[in-house]
């Protein structure tokens, strides 16, 4: 099923782009993306990443077939 | 009806120190209001390592951003009683000396506008997915971490 990944700040740097689809397995663990997303792109200080999926700041959650997840450095704003 | 309408609280680059006297002014008709608070934020020449920043660019999650600018207010509009409240958030390239940040809040009586106003700028600072790329004048960079 694919996802689209989205990058921003520290991390899209990092990775060296703001956004991917995926074609990813069924049942994936919005967690176990991160993990997976942050070792291939070596992505630092990993318990600073939050991840949105659809816009919600959650986590612990099944991705669906079209989720849209976020992966979101430190807030920074004011 | 001012709480309900959705509001555009992005401007691209630095907010123009006018923008403060205009919305000042287009209150003046509303007569219940006794209160304004004001918060400015403005972009702070830090010295990191021997270096000075010059300025910050901004990008932020945008579509994700406005439903939780949306969500504070919301809730703001539910804790305190407050005639109205704006929000104005840049994007893009903003110079050290430059304001980044302006909420503006009004109530019949001061405590209220005062409360409401610090409320929105911890929830902004904490909730709302903007990143910050401090810019030094060699043209390096850090990332910014909201404390």
């Amino acid at each position: 099923m694919k996802v689209t990944i989205k990058y921003f700040g520290m991390i899209a740097e990092t990775a060296n782009k703001t956004e991917e689809v995926l074609d990813v397995a069924q049942g994936l663990w919005a967690m176990e993306l991160k993990d997976m997303q942050i070792k291939k792109y070596g992505i630092p200080d990993p318990e600073a990443v939050q991840l949105a999926i659809n816009r919600d700041l959650i986590s612990e959650v099944e991705l669906k077939e079209g989720d849209e997840v976020a992966f979101l450095p430190p807030f920074a704003g004011g | 009806m001012d709480k309900k309408k959705p509001k555009k609280v992005f401007v691209q680059g630095a907010i123009a120190p006018e923008k403060i006297a205009q919305s000042i002014a287009s209150h003046q008709s509303k007569t219940n209001i006794g209160a304004h608070s004001i918060f400015l934020g403005q972009i702070r020449a830090d010295e990191v390592e021997g270096k000075t920043v010059s300025a910050i660019d901004y990008s932020a999650y945008e579509e994700m951003a406005e439903n939780v600018f949306h969500e504070i207010r919301e809730v703001a509009f539910s804790k305190f009683d407050i005639t109205c409240a704006h929000i104005y958030h840049s994007l893009g390239r903003v110079n050290t000396g430059e304001l980044c940040l302006f909420v503006f809040t009004s109530s019949a009586h001061r405590k209220i506008a005062i409360e409401a106003c610090n409320y929105f700028v911890e929830e902004i600072k904490s909730k709302v997915p903007i990143f910050g790329k401090e810019i030094f004048e060699d043209e390096t960079h850090q990332w910014k971490m909201n404390k």
